[in-house]
Formats: structure tokens, sequence, C-alpha cells
């Protein structure tokens, strides 16, 4: 009987507590920069894709709704010729951005996806890359990585020696 | 065997491997660079270090390289010992200080020698903080690409191009950390084996240029046990598909034929199954021009036409040994024709006559030959890696002295230092150059029919029984004698020849002469010959193999697949269209191919129904009334008999896409809309089983591999890697929902990652991997010893029982050729690149392959004033071709050089004698 009307008692007084109810959609929600949501491909700072099409999003992904194709331009520079991710079987767990090298895949704090049509939710590169570098500003693999690019020769990365003069014989 | 001790524990292991062969023999995890099985050890880059104890009280023990030392009885090591540990993972991270950050972009990614050291060994921190020694890369050809910056300079490269496969055009450069491994300018590599480099290279300085172009990582590739269908050898091939697409071919280890190398045919030519050259769609031509059938339809069609009952079948020996008898079983045995012209029938019969007496040798029993006589075969052209097998033949002889200096034959460069240029005997007789002229000790050089002569000769100089060969000239004969003194003084010796000179008594003389050999053996009481260590007697291998003295390479990969299906003479299959025959069914195969132009279009216009099944778009795709789409090697499953008379099966990497089916599918539906009995065929299975009944000597070939009811645990092997990608979205943009994995009535593996977990038989064993094991390397763990055969033994079962007695000569010694006043005798000369029929339409074989041209000895050519480039007409009875002179040095004069299989060239009967006079 106490019980009860202890019960009672406790529901008149929330009355008069602050709303925690969000008025979502109208009143958006703030989500934090490390939130894992919708997944983005980003570009590096000189403009290029970032995606270099090493598959090890896809082989990272525990649904395995990623799939991609690598391809190269007349440079020797890796992207990919498709990238394909299918967010109906998505479960934004993020391993993906942790096991990608060129910081090309991030989640953002996106989480508006909701679609009538399943085929909707299957997103190809053309969705997924956006115009800037995303959550990492300097990073560009190229600059680090020893193959030779299209603007980029052997010798010119990061941290890298001339090429060796095959034909001195100094000690 | 001798005990060792690792850890404290024992092991019995073989007491004349080194300690790196015995620890991985016994399945530890002991990183390594340099030392490579079928290379053998050089300590080059330090990284197998383990600690090695005087005896039990020896607490402090000295690292050693386990490559470099012997397994000796009583060896106590240590592979866990912390100095040894701290050590190898020093030699991993000073070997990373200069490779470049590329593994993501890097073709040998997940599936990388370097990759797994490192893993293994610990390393995962960069300390070094100067800068990085870079290289300019070089062009090697449309097959190999090159990536310097990567190199660790562990020498396997070299050692394999030069000094296993005998390259000249690549070496190491430049001194200190700036060694330099390529060719001395760009270029293509010349060694027909250079696509090996890719997986000798332990991290990706080598990687398959052709596989860049559509590159797929290796654990999301879907793999299928497969034999190569390029050449006659049979070696076994991983496949690997993804998207519907044939991505690259990789080497299967099989311990008695290719062991660790394919040759680059094999590894490149795959690329014709993508390409656009593929019959896609069932096309029936009609008099307003070719109709698109679907499958069912055309299916029907066939079953309708199938009623008539003049139809008479073509089998082929590119098409697998089911595909042959299906079409066998739906025109009848008499009206079943050989699909190559009657002379290779009748010499195809003939190596089945002969192999029925003499075993033939697989591969890795011919690298352990110590003198070889190749009679009247371009082995590097026909049966391209028996070539690499028979070059190491001649280190045999050398490598005898080892054991006197008590010196190890895996300890690589003392044997090399040790044996210096000395080679042992090797005898070649060909029309003309061959590829492995370098390491041979003589040469001779003639028609086939002097070179038969040769080969009797040395026969009857081996065994008086043999016949004698009347009016040799004085040096052919003093050279049979020498050949047969260095075979009779051999305790393994071997002879080899084949089809390519096209030529009966060649095929005759090699057999004499492997009689006397075996006859020589069994009186010398030389059965088994004392094993020392590089020539010891693999255990995989029967008595009879060990035995084998002869080896004939045959021209095409079920070559005597077909042969043993009993088929008549393509000549018959002409004259029966010409009595009346209406319908003419062409498996898998080229007719221009195998007759003159002139007699197929006759063929073809004499005809009311020509059927051409095939996976390409042939000249007579395009003549066919209906042509059916089959699937190609890669997309079907059969067995192909090699030229050891061994079956092996060979498994779809996929199923085949659209229209296509398997040939023997498309036959079986016919059968079944005529209503015969055989059209009640499900599986491959079923008909294996009625070719075993039809036929009880081929009844072994249906034990070749497990049947489809096989299964491990109730399950059935995966084709793919467990940790295969994308499954969710691969074809997602088509049909958000997930397919079900396509179901595979016919064998025993499944289209899917999910399967049994573990080592499946070696038939059917799809690709190499092991925990911890993700490159090549990965064969080591699935070996019973390293170097030995698959756990489970070989795949493969011959198809006929190893002969016990197999002494009879051929008596008939041909006459000397004489020589005819203005004509030429045209051989055929033949082209790893180009003269075969599928891998010359992959884009990267193509491009190396020649132009057709017309060869003449440089005596010829001076005499008629010709010079090289100038447009000739060859002539040869009817049929003319204006072709560009190619002066060869290395022709035997009176001989005329056509390239086989080549352009306009390919119909013809070779050899024959010709005219040639100036366009």
């Amino acid at each position: 009987m106490f019980g009860i009307a202890r019960t009672i008692w406790d529901i008149f007084l929330h009355g008069f507590r602050r709303r925690v109810t969000r008025q979502y959609p109208e009143q958006p929600a703030y989500l934090p920069p490390r939130w894992r949501g919708r997944i983005i491909l980003s570009r590096d700072p000189d403009g290029g894709e970032r995606c270099v099409a090493c598959y090890l999003c896809a082989i990272a992904c525990p649904v395995d709704c990623i799939a991609l194709q690598a391809t190269e331009d007349s440079t020797g520079r890796r992207y990919p010729e498709f990238f394909r991710i299918n967010f109906s079987r998505c479960i934004f767990c993020g391993y993906c951005e942790e096991a990608c090298p060129t910081y090309a895949i991030q989640l953002t704090p996106d989480f508006e996806m909701s679609e009538y049509r399943r085929p909707n939710l299957v997103y190809e590169k053309e969705d997924l890359l956006i115009a800037g570098p995303g959550k990492y500003p300097g990073y560009n693999f190229w600059r680090v990585a020893g193959v030779s690019i299209g603007g980029k020769d052997k010798g010119e990365a990061e941290n890298e020696a001339p090429p060796a003069d095959l034909h001195q014989l100094l000690p | 065997m001798a005990t060792i001790y690792i850890d404290g524990r024992p092991y019995a292991v073989d007491a004349r491997q080194n300690l790196l062969h015995a620890c991985l023999s016994l399945g530890f995890n002991l990183p390594y660079f340099c030392w490579h099985p079928a290379l053998g050890s050089v300590g080059a880059c330090r990284q197998c270090a383990i600690k090695q104890f005087r005896g039990p009280e020896d607490q402090r023990g000295k690292l050693v390289m386990a490559c470099m030392t012997a397994a000796s009885e009583g060896a106590r090591i240590s592979i866990a010992d912390a100095e040894a540990v701290a050590f190898r993972a020093g030699i991993i991270e000073g070997m990373m200080q200069n490779h470049p950050h590329d593994c993501p972009v890097c073709d040998e990614g997940g599936e990388c020698h370097l990759q797994d050291m490192t893993v293994m060994t610990g390393h995962d921190y960069r300390r070094y903080r100067f800068a990085k020694r870079t290289f300019r890369n070089q062009y090697l050809g449309p097959l190999v690409h090159h990536e310097m910056n990567r190199c660790i300079q562990c020498y396997r490269c070299v050692r394999f191009y030069r000094e296993y496969a005998g390259g000249r055009d690549f070496n190491v450069f430049g001194i200190r950390n700036l060694a330099y491994f390529g060719r001395y300018q760009d270029g293509v590599l010349e060694s027909e084996f250079s696509g090996n480099l890719d997986e000798v290279c332990p991290t990706g300085v080598f990687t398959d240029a052709t596989h860049k172009r559509h590159y797929t990582r290796k654990w999301d590739m879907q793999f299928a046990p497969s034999i190569c269908p390029h050449c006659g050898v049979g070696c076994n091939l991983s496949p690997g598909e993804r998207y519907g697409m044939l991505r690259r071919i990789v080497n299967r280890y099989h311990g008695g034929l290719n062991g660790y190398f394919l040759c680059d045919r094999g590894r490149y030519g795959y690329e014709f199954v993508n390409g656009d050259q593929r019959l896609r769609q069932p096309r029936l031509r009609l008099a307003g021009g070719p109709q698109s059938l679907p499958q069912k339809q055309a299916a029907e069609l066939l079953g309708e036409w199938l009623a008539d009952d003049r139809v008479i079948g073509i089998g082929s020996p590119r098409a697998s040994l089911e595909a042959n008898f299906a079409l066998r079983a739906v025109v009848g045995a008499r009206h079943f024709y050989a699909g190559v012209a009657d002379a290779e029938l009748a010499l195809l019969r003939l190596a089945l006559e002969i192999l029925r007496r003499q075993p033939a040798a697989p591969l890795r029993s011919m690298e352990s030959a110590d003198a070889v006589l190749v009679l009247g075969e371009d082995v590097t052209n026909t049966a391209p890696r028996m070539a690499l097998s028979l070059r190491q033949a001649v280190r045999q002889q050398p490598m005898q002295a080892l054991e006197a200096l008590k010196i190890p034959a895996w300890l690589d460069h003392a044997a090399r230092e040790l044996a210096q240029q000395r080679r042992g005997p090797f005898y070649i007789a060909a029309p003309a150059a061959t590829r492995l002229d370098d390491i041979a000790r003589e040469l001779w050089r003639g028609a086939p029919e002097e070179l038969a002569r040769l080969g009797f000769a040395v026969a009857h100089a081996l065994a008086p029984e043999s016949p004698a060969v009347a009016g040799l000239a004085p040096e052919a004969a003093a050279l049979a004698g020498r050949i047969a003194a260095a075979l009779r003084s051999a305790q393994r010796p071997l002879v080899v020849s084949g089809l390519g000179c096209r030529s009966t008594e060649l095929l005759q003389a090699a057999a004499n002469i492997a009689a006397a050999l075996r006859r020589l053996n069994k009186n010398n009481g030389r059965n088994s010959p004392k094993a020392n260590s590089t020539a010891e007697a693999r255990p995989d291998d029967s008595s009879s193999e060990n035995d084998a003295r002869l080896a004939l390479a045959v021209p095409e990969a079920n070559s005597l697949g077909l042969a043993l299906l009993d088929p008549h003479p393509l000549s018959q299959a002409l004259d029966a269209v010409r009595a009346g025959a209406a319908t003419v069914i062409v498996l898998e195969n080229d007719l221009y191919r195998r007759l003159p132009a002139g007699e197929m279009q006759s063929l073809a216009s004499g005809l009311d129904r020509l059927i051409a099944l095939d996976c390409i778009e042939t000249p007579t795709t395009r003549q066919a009334r209906l042509a059916l789409p089959a699937a190609a090697w890669a997309e079907d499953d059969g067995t192909f008999i090699n030229y050891e008379g061994r079956a092996q099966r060979y498994y779809a990497a996929y199923p085949p896409p659209g229209e296509m089916q398997a040939s023997w599918r498309w036959l079986r539906d016919a059968l079944a809309v005529a209503g015969r009995e055989a059209g009640r065929w499900e599986t491959l299975d079923d008909v294996l089983r009625a070719l075993a009944a039809e036929f009880p000597d081929l009844a072994a070939a249906a034990t070749a591999a497990p049947p489809e009811s096989f299964r491990i645990h109730g399950e059935k092997v995966p084709r793919q890697p467990h940790r295969f990608s994308g499954r969710t979205a691969m074809s997602a943009n088509l049909n958000v929902s997930e397919p079900a994995p396509p179901p595979d009535p016919d064998t025993p593996l499944a289209f899917s990652m999910e399967g049994a977990p573990t080592q499946p038989p070696a038939a059917i064993l799809p690709f190499a991997w092991a925990p911890g094991w993700n490159s090549y390397q990965a064969w080591n763990k699935l070996q019973r010893e390293i170097d030995g055969p698959l756990r489970g033994g070989n795949p493969g079962v011959r198809v006929w029982p190893a002969p016990s007695s197999g002494e009879r000569y051929f008596r008939d010694v041909p006459p000397p050729p004489a020589a005819r006043a203005g004509e030429w005798r045209a051989v055929p000369l033949y082209h790893i690149f180009g003269s075969e029929e599928l891998s010359r339409l992959a884009p990267g074989i193509s491009q190396l392959s020649p132009q057709p041209y017309l060869a003449l000895s440089e005596a010829d050519a001076a005499r008629l004033g010709l010079g090289a480039g100038e447009a000739l007409v060859l002539i040869l009875e009817s049929q003319r071709f204006t072709l560009p002179l190619v002066i060869r040095p290395d022709l035997a004069p009176g001989l005329a050089g056509v390239p086989a299989g080549l352009g306009p060239l390919q119909g013809l009967a070779l050899p024959a004698w010709c005219r040639i006079e100036r366009a």
C-alpha cells in the first residue's frame, strides 16, 4: 500500500523535473567527432583520392560488406575502380577505419541513413567519396610510400635517399 | 635418421639434411629468407639463427645458422633460446631498415614471406630514423614487374635465375648496401622461367605484371586445384578467380612433377580465359546471318540433330578425358575420330605402345639423372617445365665428388664451387638449336631421320640386339659411341624425346635406347642405384619410376588421353563426310590447326551441319552451323593424362558464366533430348563410371582424385581462403540479397569459404596456406617432409600398370635421307610463346610470340644469295605462303624451319618436302 503511494508520489514529482526527451529530429543530437556512423572515403591534402585499394578494410570487415577492385592510373597510382559498401549489412564497428593504412576510410558522426528500399543502402564510391581529408588533415600516404607515382619520383618521398647510383664504386 | 634435441626434446630427423630443413619438417616455425628447398642453403640472410649446444651440460651454447648446420646425430639446439630470438628479431629489423612503406600498394601484400617472417619474429616498430635507400626500377617485359626498393638482398632471385634456371641476362649489380638485382639494362627477361621470380622472391620486388592489371589479394581469390592446359607435362596449378574473372595462376606444389616452379607459358597463358576471343553465346548460323540462342534451346537443337544417324564426332587433345568420352558416347565408337593429324595420332599410338613397355620418368626424377640424351626435341619450347628439370641433371655427375669430400648437397655454393663449370654428360641431337644447348656436352644437328639414325646407333652400341645402322657417317658413329659410353657408365641415364619432330623413327630410336638402358641396368644389378644424398629416391617414387630411363614430350595436355580412347584417324572422318556423313561435332578443336586449310574448307563446305563446341572463337567455330560455348579449363572439371600417363583431375575455379557449360554437359543435354541412356549422367562421377566400364584400362583415371561424395568431417573442401572478403557486397549492386554459393554437384569442393578446415588430400588442395604462413612458403607446412610429397601423396595416378619387362627393339632403321634437288625438308620449329593455341591468346604471351617466318641455314641462304628479312614463298604441295626469311646459323643445312602453330602455317603436315622461291 505504502509502495503504491510512494510510486504515485514519485511520478508526481517527475512532473516538475527538467525534460530529458530530446525533440529529435527537430532538435539535432550532438554526436562526438569519434562517433562511428556512416562511412566515407576521404581525399588527401592535395585533393587526390586517398584510398589505394589495398583491400585491408574489406578483410577487416566482420560482416564482409565492403567490396572493391584495385586499378592503377598510367603513372602507377593505385585507386579503387569501384568501392562498394552495403550499409544494410554494416554494423558500424569501425574495424575498416582501424585497418586503413591511408586514413581514407573514416566513420563519421552521421547515422541518418533510413531507407525504404534496401538497395538504396548500397553505396558506391561516388556516394562515399567526400571532398576533404576528414579527421586527418595532414596525411598523404603517397608521400611516405616507396613507389613512384605521377608527380613523385623515386627518392622524393619523406625520409628517402635519392635513387642509388649503381655505377659508383665508392665504399 | 639421426636423433636431435630441440629445446630439450628428442626428434628423429634425416641426417643428410640441415637443421633448418629438419626443424621445418618437424613443423617448427623458424624464419628464413635465403634458403629455398629447391635452391639449398647459402647462409646469406642470417635469419634462421638458432642456439647449438655442445652437450647436455653446455648451458651457454653458440648461435649457428640452422640452414648451414648439418642435422648430425645428437645435435642439441634451441629455437626458443632468448639470445637466438633476439638475434632473429635484430636481423629482421635490419632488413626492414630500407624496406619501403609499400605494403598497401604492394602486390605481394597478404602473401609476403617478409611480412610473415616479420610477424613471426615480433618486429613491429621502426626505430631507424635515417633516410631509406631507393632504386630505380627496370622494365622487365610484359610478364614480370620490378619494384627494386623492396629488396632485402637475400639473393634468391639471382640464384634461381642464373644457377637453377640457367638464365644469363639477369644478375646482381652494385656494391655494399646497394646490391641491385636486375638486367644490365631494361628489357624483356629472356628466361622462360622468369615468372618464378614472383614466387622465389620473399617480398614484392618481382611480381606478376599480368595480375597487376586486375589485382586481387590472395585472401580474396577463389582457388581450385588445377592442371596446366598448355602442354603435355601436366604441371599442377592454382588458378585464382574473383568477380567471375580469372585473376592469376600460381604454382601448386607437386612432389613428383613441377615441384616449386612453372614455366611462363603455364603461369601467364591464363588470360585467354578473360579475353574477347571467348565464345560466349550459343550461335546458330542461318541464311540471314548468325542468331544467338539460349542454352536450353541450343541443347535441344543439338539433340534433335542427333536423331540423324550420320553423325560423326571429332575429339580433341586439349579437351578433358570426360568431354572426349562424352562425345564418343554421342557418336558411338565407330564414328569417333581423333582431332589430330593422322601422323600425330600414329605417333601418339606409338608413344603409348612404348610407354606401356617403358615407364616414363617424372620431372623430379629427371633432376637426378646423371647422363642425358635429348633426341630431336626442343624441350624448352614443347614441354617447357621439363627443360628446367633437365637443367638440374647436368649437376649430378660433378656432385658425385661431394660425397668423398663430405660436403652435403644442400650446401649449395660449396657444391657449385666444387663443380665449377664441370657438367655431367648431356647430349642434344636436334634439327636446330635448343635452349638447352648451353649445358650440352655435344650437339648434333640434322633432319629427323638423321637424328633417328644416331639414336639407333646409340641403342646398338648399348645393346647389340638392337638393330645396327648401316652407312652411318663416321662422325655420327663416333658420337654415338661417346653417347653410349656416357649412358652406360651413368647410374641413372635418361633419354628424352618427343613428338616435336613428328618422326616415328625418332620415337623408336629413343625407345630402343631406353630398352637397352633398362637391360643394362638389370644386368648390372643396379635396380636400386646407390643412394647418395643428391640422387636419392624420393619416398613417393615407385621403383618403376626410379627405373625410368625415358621421357617423351607430348604436344598437348590430353594428347595421350585422347589416344587412349581409341579414336579413328582424322582422314577417315573426311572420308566419312565424303561418303555422306552430314553432321560433324567438333569438340574443343580448331580443325584448321589439324588439317591443311584447303582440306578443311572442302570438309566444311561438304557438310550440312558442322557443330563446334569450344571455349574460344576459332576459324572452325566461325564456320560452324551451330557453335556452342564450352567452359574453359578454369571453369570446368575434368581429367588430363600427361606425358607419363598420369591421370590428374583439374577443377573449376568458378562456375562457367552465362550460357557456357562444360562440354560433356552440352553433349549430355543433347543425349537427354535424344532420349539416349548417357543422357542420364548427372555428375562427373557418372561419366567416369561409364568411362571405366567401357575402358577398363582407364578405370584408374576415375581414382585420380576423390569422388564427389568425399567429405572431411561431413564437409566439402572450401575453394576460398577463410578470410575471403566482401560476400555481402560483391553483388549488392545487382541484388542486395546475397545469393547462395553456387552448387557444385561434380566435386568434393565448394564454391565457398566454409568447409573442412583441415588439409585435404593433395589432389583437391586448392591453395597453400598455413597459420602464420601466407606466402607460397606455406607449402613447407603441407608436405610430409620438406621438398617431399604433399601429405596424402602426390596427386594423380598412372593409368597403366608399371611395365615389368620392356626389352623389345624396333627394327626399322630409316635410310639416310636423300637430298632432293631444289627442295628443302620443312621441319617444325617450336616457340614456347606462340606455338600453343590457347596461351597465345593471352595478351602478355602474344606480345612475346614471334611473327610467322621461314628459317634457312646460313649456308643455304648464302648459296641462294638471300638476305635476312627477304620475302620468300614457301611451296608445300599446292599451298603457297609468303614469309620473311630468318637466317638461323644453327639450323642443319637442307632444312627449312617453319614455326609450328603460328598464323597461316598452323595446319601444315610437317615434316615435308617443300620448295622455296623468291617472292
